[in-house]
């Protein structure tokens, strides 16, 4: 379909969309499912809806749940969405799940843990396939944050497998972002070096019951530890380069070796000057240990967002990337329909293989016209 | 045209649900496993679910069939409850509704009136069922 089509069918469908907003908005579940589908599906209009929504959102306050397969993040979920309902708070959950990469199909299993919460309809759990959209799973998750958020939820938790970059996009558009770990996972530990370290505001060592839990819950205190002494400048992504300044630095050399020995939770909340130390939980899923702390701590995330005023600086960054994304997406989709007018990818590659032409020269050709076309108007 | 992805190629999503008493959920994982091989998205209830909490799902995770499995006899009790919890969040009437498991002959006329698309005995092969729901799956979302 064309930029062109979609423009239209928008302005067709118009009213639907307005009065499936107004539903939502109302509070109406079903209408909260249907939008998420579309968005989803990008149905015809789906962007228009979620433009209708935007002014809405902004008051619910998302986490993020990361950890790989089994390490009982759904229980965890569960867990932490019957805390939120008995404190009074309505919450919904998205989780995703991967979708296979041969057929497309996904049995989404997440939905079976949530036995905590089952008939209560303030709960509103969403199961989404990651449907082997790059990029676009988490344009499709923040979108449905947003339904979730502008419906009136006050907590919203995404989860997700964190297993590779897609994941981790995914669970950056959360405020606070926990990672979840099981004990005597030495291999998940290694995983845990290459890419979610970084994004972890706070670790959670799962099934804490078993053997080898105290023994992970050092390592993962040791890796941190690690990691901040060398990089302390260089983390800008999800903790913000106002996070550590050289103050941090020069106070970190001096009082060092004594203080973050002395016990790594006091050091994390003492040290909300210089930035937010990431911290180490135990919990036990299954029966709810360490559930309160859990919140506790992603509670005092939260102020230390505000207070600092990352949390806003966050949002800002947050919304410049969906811009970049929505224009890589769309110009990509108008360079594709650019493509088929000149008949084809395969076309232009035989050519290139021919040595008739190379693929540069191909490149600027298409993008030629377009850049001709932008900077003219400027 | 553009790919499936960019274009929003629907997917056809499903609840696989076992509701009451019935602790038998091998035909249940069966029918999950070859949905999920013939491309779709498939929600697995889990055991022992109150007809309520189907209902939930199925509203929240807006499917577009909804496959009841019951071998426990219960369907003239349990099929109607889920029916008329679709009817009060207005999700009944773009619901495939359809039952499998032990379901005498003379029970399926009712169920079918109730507005249960169509039911799949024991030896259905597995074709036909996922034929069925490619065909009948309410289009246009």
């Amino acid at each position: 379909m064309t930029s062109a089509d979609r423009e239209i069918e928008t302005d067709t469908d118009d009213s639907e969309h307005a009065e499936l907003v107004a539903e939502l908005l109302d509070g109406r579940h079903r209408a909260l499912a249907r939008v998420i589908t579309k968005i989803e599906n990008r149905a015809p209009g789906y962007r228009e809806i979620v433009s209708r929504l935007h002014e809405h959102t902004g008051s619910a306050s998302v986490v993020g749940i990361t950890g790989s397969p089994g390490a009982g993040k759904s229980t965890l979920v569960d867990k932490l969405a019957k805390a939120y309902r008995d404190r009074g708070e309505t919450v919904g959950v998205i989780a995703v799940d991967p979708s296979s990469p041969y057929t497309g199909g996904a049995v989404l299993g997440d939905r079976i843990r949530m036995a905590s919460n089952v008939g209560d309809m303030e709960v509103f759990f969403r199961s989404m396939s990651a449907r082997g959209s790059l990029g676009g799973l988490s344009t499709a998750t923040s979108d449905a944050v947003k339904a979730l958020d502008a419906f009136g939820k006050d907590r919203v938790i995404v989860e997700t497998v964190g297993a590779g970059q897609n994941e981790v996009d995914v669970v950056k558009t959360a405020e606070t972002v926990c990672v979840l770990v099981q004990p005597g996972s030495g291999d998940d530990v290694q995983m845990l070096k290459a890419g979610i370290l970084e994004i972890g505001d706070v670790f959670v060592v799962n099934k804490a019951d078993m053997d080898g839990a105290q023994q992970t819950v050092a390592e993962l205190e040791e890796m941190l530890h690690m990691r901040d002494e060398p990089t302390g400048g260089l983390q800008m992504g999800h903790h913000g380069p106002l996070s550590d300044g050289p103050g941090g630095a020069s106070s970190n050399g001096t009082g060092d070796a004594g203080a973050t020995e002395a016990g790594a939770s006091e050091t994390a909340t003492g040290d909300d000057e210089d930035g937010w130390e990431p911290e180490v939980l135990e919990t036990v899923a299954t029966d709810g240990t360490g559930v309160e702390t859990l919140i506790e701590t992603v509670g005092r995330h939260r102020d230390y967002l505000v207070e600092s005023g990352d949390l806003d600086a966050h949002a800002r960054t947050r919304y410049a990337e969906e811009i970049r994304q929505h224009l890589r997406a769309d110009t990509a989709a108008l360079l594709e329909e650019e493509l088929v007018a000149r008949g084809g990818v395969d076309t232009l590659a035989e050519r290139v293989f021919a040595r008739e032409t190379d693929p540069y020269t191909v490149a600027d050709e298409i993008v030629g016209p377009l850049a001709d076309c932008l900077r003219r108007e400027e | 045209m553009s790919t499936q992805q960019e274009q929003g190629g629907r997917t056809i999503r499903c609840l696989i649900a076992k509701v009451g008493l019935d602790g038998h959920d091998r035909g249940a994982h069966v029918i999950a496993r070859a949905f999920r091989d013939a491309g779709f998205e498939v929600i697995y209830s889990g055991l022992h679910r109150a007809p309520d909490e189907i209902v939930q799902a199925a509203v929240q995770e807006d499917v577009d069939v909804l496959g009841i499995s019951i071998l426990s006899g219960a369907h003239n009790t349990l099929v109607p409850k889920i029916v008329s919890g679709l009817e009060e969040y207005g999700a009944f009437e773009d619901t495939l509704l359809l039952l499998g498991g032990i379901v005498p002959d003379e029970d399926r006329a009712e169920l079918k009136e109730l507005g249960v698309a169509e039911i799949f005995g024991p030896g259905t092969p597995m074709e036909e069922t996922i034929e069925f729901v490619a065909e009948n799956a309410p289009a246009n979302r």
